[in-house]
């Protein structure tokens, strides 16, 4: 077995008194897709919002190429080659679809490829190319989520990883979201996405990861997670 | 002829007004945080230029420049040492913070330099320029070009260079632009120098026909005040626009009703704008 490019153990997230996540367990293998499920409340943003430097973890280690992260900052996470889409976008919408690319790469140590990674999102998202002078901020759901990817690809990560790429779009546009991800897939990117729609997620994963108020319940390949009795009682909040 | 006199007057004086609330409207753009201590920062550049020239025979080429940076570094040292820690706070520590650093410096250049005016001589950037009838003084004419190139270029490195646009990005959503990779806190201590270096340079050409005391900051804070407010906060094409119109007006008050009546207009007119179009001239509603 290889060594796993992203080895989480027993992660924990507290903010004041509240438990965000309580023991999370998971390892990322490189060029995998992972799939983060668990029912709303589960912990999965908070999970990956820890990985992301955006929130520290109160115990737990995160284990990036076999250098613990768990104590850097975003920005320096960001530059070791981990990148995340966030929920909810998150774009600059006072600035262009460009510009929000352009700021995506701002970890780049060597600017000479900002042009070939610019040119990789536009090839992979057309329509971002034809609005690329446009404000973020007049984008449809859609668009936003292709922006949001965008940006997070403009750092050219090792790793990347998406907070509910579904959430609150249209079907067809689910569909050419999940097939641009299976082509980033398939050209070796490793995939980390948090998902409540379980089928989406199962369909593009090799391994899932199930959480549960904070906790891994359940971890496997996608077959064996799918066929799992217990993940519908994980989502469903049932004793465990 | 004494219209345009008037006008041309006003607009020189008004650039420079634009000038140093153009790095008021940055600051609060940048992190919603006022700066009460704006306009003794103002204070504190005409007392480096004043004793740049004075100790060190400088002149305004050399002593604009030095302000500049001396407040920059003043900036960026409010930031690392005060601001970001009372950021973590309530509003009110904030508001109160920066007031407290305004007393501080205003009683400190008291205590410093005493309670006496001192101005730099009048002819150290002497003549004066005959344009059309219009008569202009070099040395207003310096400090008005002078502020309006450095606003717009302010502007044009907000709007146009990756660097203005990772500040926007940080001023937006700052998780979003630590997620990027932005270094929010050296984006926001850079704001604080920029803003505080636009007050360097407005000190350093204000010096030039104005006198200098510790407490001349006051009028600057609220000259500073009034520009944001009337251009809409965070704008800086706002603040330039509004800066030139209250020189302007300032410049035509003080002519038909008085020097000493000139800021009652100023501020009436203000507060009917503010009453028609409260987020200001620019501002966002």
């Amino acid at each position: 077995m290889s060594e796993a490019l992203l080895r989480v153990s027993k992660l924990a997230v507290h903010y004041g008194d509240l438990v965000g996540i309580a023991e999370v367990s998971f390892e990322v293998e490189e060029g995998a897709v992972v799939a983060l499920l668990g029912a709303n409340g589960a912990g999965k943003t908070t999970t990956l919002n820890a990985l992301a430097g955006l929130v520290r973890a109160s115990g737990g280690t995160i284990l990036w190429r076999g250098e613990r992260i768990e104590e850097r900052s975003a920005h320096e996470i960001v530059a070791r080659g981990i990148a995340l889409a966030p929920e909810g976008w998150r774009l600059f919408v006072q600035q262009t679809v460009e510009q929000n690319l352009r700021l995506g790469a701002t970890a780049l140590a060597e600017r000479a490829r900002l042009a070939p990674l610019l040119e990789r999102v536009f090839s992979l998202f057309p329509r971002l190319a034809e609005r690329r002078r446009q404000s973020a901020g007049t984008l449809s759901g859609g668009e936003r989520q292709m922006l949001a990817v965008g940006r997070a690809l403009m750092s050219d990560p090792k790793l990347l990883m998406l907070d509910e790429p579904s959430l609150g779009l249209a079907p067809s546009v689910v569909d050419t979201m999940y097939e641009t991800l299976g082509r980033l897939s398939a050209a070796g990117l490793t995939l980390l996405i948090a998902e409540q729609s379980m089928e989406l997620a199962l369909e593009i994963a090799d391994r899932a990861t199930v959480l549960q108020t904070g906790r891994t319940v359940l971890s496997g390949t996608a077959r064996e997670i799918a066929e799992n009795p217990d993940l519908h009682r994980a989502y469903l909040g049932a004793a465990f | 002829m004494i219209l345009l006199q008037l006008a041309a007057d006003g607009l020189l004086l008004g650039a420079v007004y634009a000038l140093f609330s153009s790095g008021l409207t940055l600051i609060w753009g940048m992190m919603n945080v006022i700066n009460f201590a704006h306009g003794d920062f103002v204070m504190l550049a005409m007392y480096v230029a004043f004793f740049a020239f004075t100790l060190l025979k400088i002149g305004p080429i050399f002593f604009v420049p030095l302000a500049a940076m001396a407040l920059f570094g003043l900036g960026v040292l409010v930031y690392v040492a005060l601001v970001r820690h009372v950021m973590r706070g309530p509003m009110l520590a904030q508001i109160l913070s920066t007031f407290g650093l305004a007393l501080f410096l205003r009683y400190a250049a008291l205590w410093a330099f005493s309670a006496n005016f001192v101005s730099l001589p009048d002819n150290l950037v002497g003549g004066v320029y005959q344009l059309g009838g219009i008569r202009l003084s070099a040395s207003h004419l310096l400090a008005g070009g002078t502020a309006l190139v450095l606003t717009l270029g302010m502007h044009l490195v907000l709007t146009r260079t990756d660097l203005g646009s990772r500040m926007l990005a940080v001023s937006e959503d700052r998780v979003a632009a630590s997620l990027v990779g932005i270094r929010a806190e050296r984006m926001q201590a850079l704001a604080w120098g920029l803003g505080a270096a636009a007050t360097g340079v407005a000190g350093g050409l204000i010096v030039l026909f104005f006198y200098v005391s510790p407490e001349v900051g006051n009028a600057f804070t609220l000259l500073a005040f009034v520009t944001v407010c009337l251009g809409g906060f965070g704008s800086v094409p706002g603040a330039l626009i509004a800066g030139l119109l209250i020189g302007v007006i300032e410049s035509f008050s003080a002519y038909w009703l008085g020097p000493a009546t000139k800021d009652v207009v100023v501020f009436a007119l203000f507060v009917v704008l503010l009453w028609v179009r409260p987020q200001g001239l620019l501002g966002r509603a």
